[in-house]
């Protein structure tokens, strides 16, 4: 084990898979001799060279479309979109093509392509720049989507992730790359479609993933301070969901918060209560809550941009008003 | 040809009841023994079935209205039918027979006119309670209207059937006491300690409270126990539930209600009334078995108990308790008796008295069987025991009576094989 930050964790797991793969490449924008928007590939120009490190123009549609050509012809892309919210220039190739070519070509293709995306808001980068439309892209079958919420599991995941034969989305939250933790060394794989108790606890619920597993986590720690233990669940991946640890830990506790970034409408926290009270209603013993984003364009402003975020107080706040 | 239900006195001292739920409306087809209504009384929610078949009417009182008994509450006859007003003698007893239509056509009509007008003027508040909750009541056969929610807006949640649960448990029939007391879960200490809970007493609740108050304070009670070796009834209900299914095993409380009805029927002075200046010695022998429900405690009657065999006493008093856990008892499941039992056994107590369940003249309370050191020719020697105390009016009966008939009792239960013949 050693400690390292989450910048370091998937870089880690980039070079590793390109060490063992020659077959694994990156493209995207400024990904090269610049290394990285957020520094994860820097280095890798100068040891791979231009032909396994793509700088691209920035042109989001050919970014993807291009890498799903050499993915269906047998490489495995790594394809690095700046940020998340230029995937929507993109949305053509990431939901029509890459999503469907197994299925509409019968299963003759596999698209072993891994497209990382930088998510989410709190860097104040205005509202196009700042989205968390995590739930956009899990609505899709044929995509699977990945989001880790600790270093050893984007390790562990981005690994898997570049070693699967599906196309993958793997979202980076932007105000996490400094995250630190324990990341196994060398050979460590995390199961895609996999979710994870990340803390154990006996008196509520809490489903997250990616930043709001480390606001939950805090959370937890101020709510233990009273008293209560909430034990929390990170899902990791939001397709293929894997609800079977929330529902263990649901009908152990009986009542349930989930908390993401996203907005609240038509969210993961809408598909996560939906699927307990399909598959546990005689375990609910009260309303299950959302802990989400306003419902507005992520303002610019700190002090407001922070206000229409999740914080740890509204988890606080709703983990008591569940437990009431 | 039109029959008219009345509000059924179901017991003793029962003078109304509240009509709490129609479970057929008005135009519902209804076969003879179908559920017609909930009522509920000061002892517990009883379901009145139809008398006759046909079609329900007329609903003549509105959901939640308290009706005095032997008061005509609905109107069953044929499709068609006319219910005019003249029909419903106010509370005239015997079965009233309602005029014929007209035509069916006004019969018709009146029916729907009927049915709109039927519905209750207050709707029926809709129990609030966790889909948790109401799976836990359910399985523990909890009536969700005798808890009180402690959630937002007074919702039931798991909290509130666990405190219940706590407070009763469910089985009548006694077992031998464990050998060591069942090992208790942790519960966390709250801290600070939580605010004061307020429980509103259901009618159960005031029931016991205004009968028990009144035998308290108008019966002269006194008290007389005696010891039983229990040492053969024990082996021959082991001996005996070897051959039976599980649910249909024999309780140590079985052989008992079956030794006091023969005791009984020899002490025809202990199982009697006090009216006035008379004291009515009763012909048939009903023995009362008291019963924990959620929220108090109910007496479940075995009839004619020293007629019956064992097998039929055990049976009659796990359905009837299984009813009276519910909430469902029948009106012949809680009225009658002749003389109260009242066993604490399964809970390990040594011995216990109980009070009078009037008019009666005496109850038996019962405590756990259990080995002791005992002293048998002169020898010191491990045997099983079980002490029982009377509790006796004694405006009707006196200690030398009281303690003949715990000396007779004895007589059966330590020679147990007479309660088999």
């Amino acid at each position: 084990m050693a400690r390292m930050t989450m910048r370091e964790a998937i870089s880690q797991a980039l070079m590793e898979e390109m060490d063992r793969d020659p077959s694994v490449f990156i493209l995207g924008e400024e990904v090269g001799v610049w290394g990285g928007t957020y520094a994860v590939t820097k280095g890798f120009y100068d040891k791979y060279g231009p032909k396994r490190v793509k700088d691209t123009p920035i042109a989001e549609n050919a970014i993807i479309g291009a890498a799903i050509g050499a993915a269906m012809v047998g490489q495995r892309p790594v394809a690095e979109l700046m940020t998340i919210n230029f995937a929507f220039s993109a949305m053509d190739m990431i939901v029509n093509q890459a999503a469907k070519l197994r299925y509409m070509f019968g299963g003759q293709f596999n698209l072993p392509l891994v497209i990382r995306a930088v998510g989410g808001g709190g860097r104040q980068l205005g509202a196009t720049h700042s989205q968390t439309p995590d739930a956009v892209f899990a609505h899709f079958p044929g995509l699977k989507v990945v989001s880790p919420g600790t270093p050893a599991d984007a390790k562990g995941l981005l690994k898997s992730a570049i070693r699967s034969d599906d196309p993958v989305l793997f979202i980076e939250h932007a105000t996490m790359y400094q995250v630190r933790g324990e990341v196994p060394e060398g050979e460590y794989l995390e199961p895609i479609g996999k979710s994870k108790i990340q803390r154990p606890g006996r008196d509520l619920t809490i489903v997250t993933y990616c930043k709001g597993l480390e606001l939950s986590m805090k959370a937890a720690e101020e709510l233990a301070r009273e008293g209560i233990e909430a034990e929390i669940v990170d899902l990791r991946t939001l397709r293929p969901l894997d609800m079977a640890p929330v529902l263990e830990s649901f009908k152990k506790t009986n009542r349930a918060i989930v908390v993401e970034e996203g907005w609240k409408s038509f969210g993961v926290g809408s598909e996560v209560a939906s699927r307990i009270y399909e598959q546990a209603f005689d375990y609910v013993d009260a309303p299950i809550l959302r802990v989400a984003q306003k419902e507005v364009p992520l303002p610019y402003n700190r002090t407001l941009e922070q206000a229409a975020l999740p914080q740890v107080a509204d988890i606080i706040a709703a983990a008591k008003e569940v437990l009431r | 040809m039109a029959e008219i239900i009345r509000m059924p006195k179901l017991g003793f001292d029962m003078a109304e009841g509240t009509l709490v739920r129609w479970v057929r409306q008005v135009g519902e087809p209804i076969q003879k023994g179908d559920i017609l209504a909930e009522i509920e009384t000061d002892k517990a929610t009883v379901e009145v079935e139809a008398s006759v078949s046909g079609v329900v009417l007329q609903h003549l009182v509105d959901q939640g209205a308290v009706v005095p008994v032997n008061t005509p509450i609905a109107v069953i006859g044929q499709p068609g039918e006319s219910v005019a007003e003249p029909a419903i003698p106010a509370a005239k007893p015997g079965p009233a027979e309602a005029p014929r239509p007209a035509s069916p056509a006004t019969a018709t009509q009146e029916v729907g006119v009927e049915s709109a007008e039927a519905a209750p003027s207050v709707a029926e508040q809709p129990i609030k309670a966790s889909p948790l909750a109401r799976r836990l009541a359910l399985e523990h056969h909890l009536d969700l209207k005798a808890i009180v929610g402690s959630g937002p807006g007074g919702r039931i949640v798991r909290r509130d059937i666990e405190k219940v649960l706590a407070a009763t448990q469910a089985v009548p029939a006694p077992a031998v006491a464990p050998a060591a007391p069942p090992v208790s879960t942790y519960t966390p200490l709250p801290s600070p300690a939580p605010a004061d809970t307020v429980v509103a007493t259901s009618k159960l609740r005031q029931a016991i409270g205004r009968r028990l108050l009144e035998a308290k304070q108008t019966i002269p009670h006194f008290y007389v126990t005696h010891e039983y070796r229990m040492d053969s009834l024990i082996e021959l209900r082991q001996r005996i539930n070897a051959y039976l299914p599980e649910a249909e095993k024999v309780s140590i409380n079985d052989f008992i209600v079956k030794a006091v009805a023969l005791t009984l029927r020899r002490f025809p002075n202990l199982n009697a009334a006090l009216r006035d200046n008379e004291i009515i010695q009763f012909g048939h022998v009903n023995v009362g078995v008291a019963v924990t429900v959620p929220g108090g405690l109910l007496t479940v009657v075995v009839r004619n108990a020293d007629q019956k065999p064992l097998r039929q006493i055990s049976s009659e008093v796990k359905a009837m308790a299984a009813r009276a856990r519910e909430g469902k008892v029948k009106p012949e499941d809680v009225e009658g008796s002749t003389f109260s039992t009242s066993n604490l056994g399964m809970y390990d107590v040594d011995e216990f008295i109980a009070i009078i369940n009037p008019p009666e003249a005496a109850i038996l309370a019962i405590g756990s069987a259990k080995q002791a050191p005992v002293v048998e020719n002169g020898a010191l020697q491990i045997g099983w025991r079980m002490k029982a105390t009377l509790s006796v009016d004694h405006r009707i009966s006196d200690g030398a009576e009281a303690a003949q008939f715990l000396q007779a009792l004895a007589e059966y239960l330590e020679h147990p094989l007479r309660l088999l013949i």
